[in-house]
């Protein structure tokens, strides 16, 4: 039975929809008037026989999906790979904090995309530059988590470890690790949408497949409702992309989940 | 107040492993602690001399900010000192040119509770003989188990997670954590201090039953003199900033101690000497944190 919650998103998206159609076709805006309504789209996103080409029927939709798919997720592995040590390091060991700090502090302002020309040189490439571009928020949000996680961990558990025999190898694995997870999923769940966020704009300039690129080249072609559908599908990848780490924070933190639900 | 020759650290050291299950008698020498922040020295605590015998249980009680918990560090080895010794057993753990070395002779239960969230009452409890390589994983939890029980049938909770606890019962677990080390003394740092009074009572009644099942040395923080003469043989009182000892006061009160003894003529007359120096040391303390305010 659909409880009250499970109307008031329907209700939501609803009204969402009702507000767009509302404003195409409605408002006295010239400019307006180009953009695609919801039926519109809804019909070309379902239909078989796709008016521009692209729909749940066809075989390039899923190629546009299952190419920006690879790039996040070779991108987020990446950063996941490299962020997080590096995070632990730097929470662990307070010259290594001070080595990197300022440099990640130089570095994380540069927006994503000014490193695309220089990303292409140095790959030689556009597919790596892609991925390198994503790659780059990806790894800032999860290594200044990790870190957060790691200095936020409260001392006494460092001098309780330290009183129980705990060598410094076990209170990297007892008390470092599992005391910083809570943060780093949390630096996980942010670079996950973060680089959904760049991998579109990185499609864009530079890429043959992806979303990003979709719509690019839809705006270029004047296919306005496949703007609109590849914009839904990022939407909805991105979503099920951090919900899937949400859950598998979840499974893995199952002293706080139980805590969570004992306090609610 | 007894010294510690080196003669007799040189004999103890001879029969440690004599001692080494029966000892637990803690020697403070002219302990001193001075923290240099910014340039402007601040003498925390001053020519401490404390003497505690194997097995007893001593409470040293001040005002906030006397130094006590400072003390304690030291002890247990998470902080240097400045000047003077500490012994455990006549073995020297603590001096000026020495690093600071924790370690399981010397468990701290912690003022805010600090068993570790990610690991359940079990793993928790077994933790300290599992890292020390005294006992496998399988034994140690078999051991855990056991105290546990004896500890008020806390092996009911073996399985849950801290958070899962009420705040009683994860500091009673953590002393359990403490205990299934052996440890040649147990530091306990304001451990029922967010308590409320129904439960703080509880808690003692706990500790006094587990204090007489492990008969180890116990050194006991806290602020609350009523508190303090319950539990302990001994009470030191230290004077506020730089803390230094003020007064020792002998607990005559026999054992088991009871609830119904915190109206006894003998508690109210011992409660009635310290409270003077105590209340004057609060006083002081407390009338410079108003010129600090100001």
């Amino acid at each position: 039975m659909p409880n009250r919650r499970f109307w008031m998103m329907w209700f939501g998206y609803l009204g969402a929809a009702g507000l767009w159609y509302a404003s195409v076709k409605w408002l006295p805006i010239a400019s307006f008037r180009r953009l695609p309504d919801p039926f519109t789209v809804i019909t070309e996103w379902l239909s078989p026989n796709p008016k521009y080409g692209i729909s749940i029927f066809t075989h390039p939709y899923y190629l546009h999906i299952l190419h920006s798919t690879y790039r996040a997720i070779a991108a987020f592995l990446l950063a996941t790979l490299l962020g997080v040590p590096l995070g632990i390091c730097m929470g662990w060991s307070r010259h290594f904090h001070r080595y990197a700090t300022s440099l990640l502090g130089l570095l994380r302002p540069v927006p994503p995309l000014a490193w695309v020309p220089l990303a292409i040189l140095i790959f030689s490439g556009t597919e790596s530059a892609v991925i390198f571009v994503t790659f780059l928020v990806a790894f800032f949000a999860t290594t200044l988590n990790t870190v957060a996680g790691v200095t936020s961990i409260e001392p006494d558990y460092f001098r309780a470890s330290a009183c129980l025999g705990a060598s410094r190898k076990d209170i990297l694995f007892d008390v470092i690790i599992p005391g910083a997870m809570p943060n780093i999923f949390t630096g996980l769940q942010i670079a996950m949408g973060a680089a959904w966020f760049s991998l579109a704009a990185g499609e864009m300039i530079a890429a043959q497949y992806g979303l990003g690129f979709l719509i690019m080249e839809s705006y270029n072609l004047i296919q306005f409702p496949t703007i609109v559908i590849a914009m839904a599908t990022l939407g909805i990848v991105g979503f099920l992309s951090s919900a899937l780490i949400r859950m598998l924070g979840n499974r893995l933190m199952r002293w706080r989940e139980q805590s969570l639900g004992f306090a609610g | 107040m007894r010294m510690v020759s080196a003669a007799t650290e040189l004999a103890s050291r001879a029969s440690r492993s004599k001692e080494a299950s029966a000892g637990g008698y803690l020697t403070i020498r002219n302990v001193g602690k001075t923290y240099d922040a910014d340039g402007t020295c601040v003498e925390a605590l001053k020519n401490c001399s404390i003497d505690v015998k194997a097995g007893a249980f001593v409470a040293i009680v001040g005002p906030s900010g006397c130094g006590k918990s400072t003390l304690l560090n030291m002890i247990a080895g998470f902080d240097t000192v400045s000047s003077g010794e500490i012994y455990m057993d006549g073995r020297l753990v603590a001096a000026p040119d020495l690093p600071p070395q924790p370690g399981p002779d010397r468990v701290v239960v912690f003022q805010n509770g600090a068993l570790f969230p990610w690991k359940t009452v079990l793993e928790n409890v077994s933790y300290g003989p599992v890292r020390q390589k005294v006992l496998t994983r399988k034994q140690a939890k078999k051991r855990a188990i056991d105290l546990l029980r004896q500890c008020g049938g806390l092996d009911a909770v073996a399985g849950s997670y801290p958070a899962q606890l009420s705040s009683g019962m994860q500091r009673r677990v953590e002393v359990v954590r403490a205990l299934i080390n052996e440890p040649k003394v147990l530091l306990l740092d304001e451990p029922f201090r967010a308590m409320d009074t129904v439960s703080k009572t509880t808690m003692h009644q706990h500790l006094l039953e587990m204090y007489r099942i492990c008969r180890k040395t116990i050194v006991f923080i806290t602020h609350d003199l009523e508190e303090a003469i319950y539990l302990a043989d001994t009470v030191i009182v230290m004077t506020t900033r730089p803390g230094t000892i003020k007064h020792i006061i002998s607990v005559t009160l026999q054992r088991p101690r009871l609830p119904k003894m915190l109206f006894s003529h003998d508690y109210l007359e011992l409660k009635r000497q310290a409270a003077e120096s105590v209340h004057a040391e609060a006083r002081k303390a407390f009338d410079r944190g108003e010129r600090e305010q100001a």
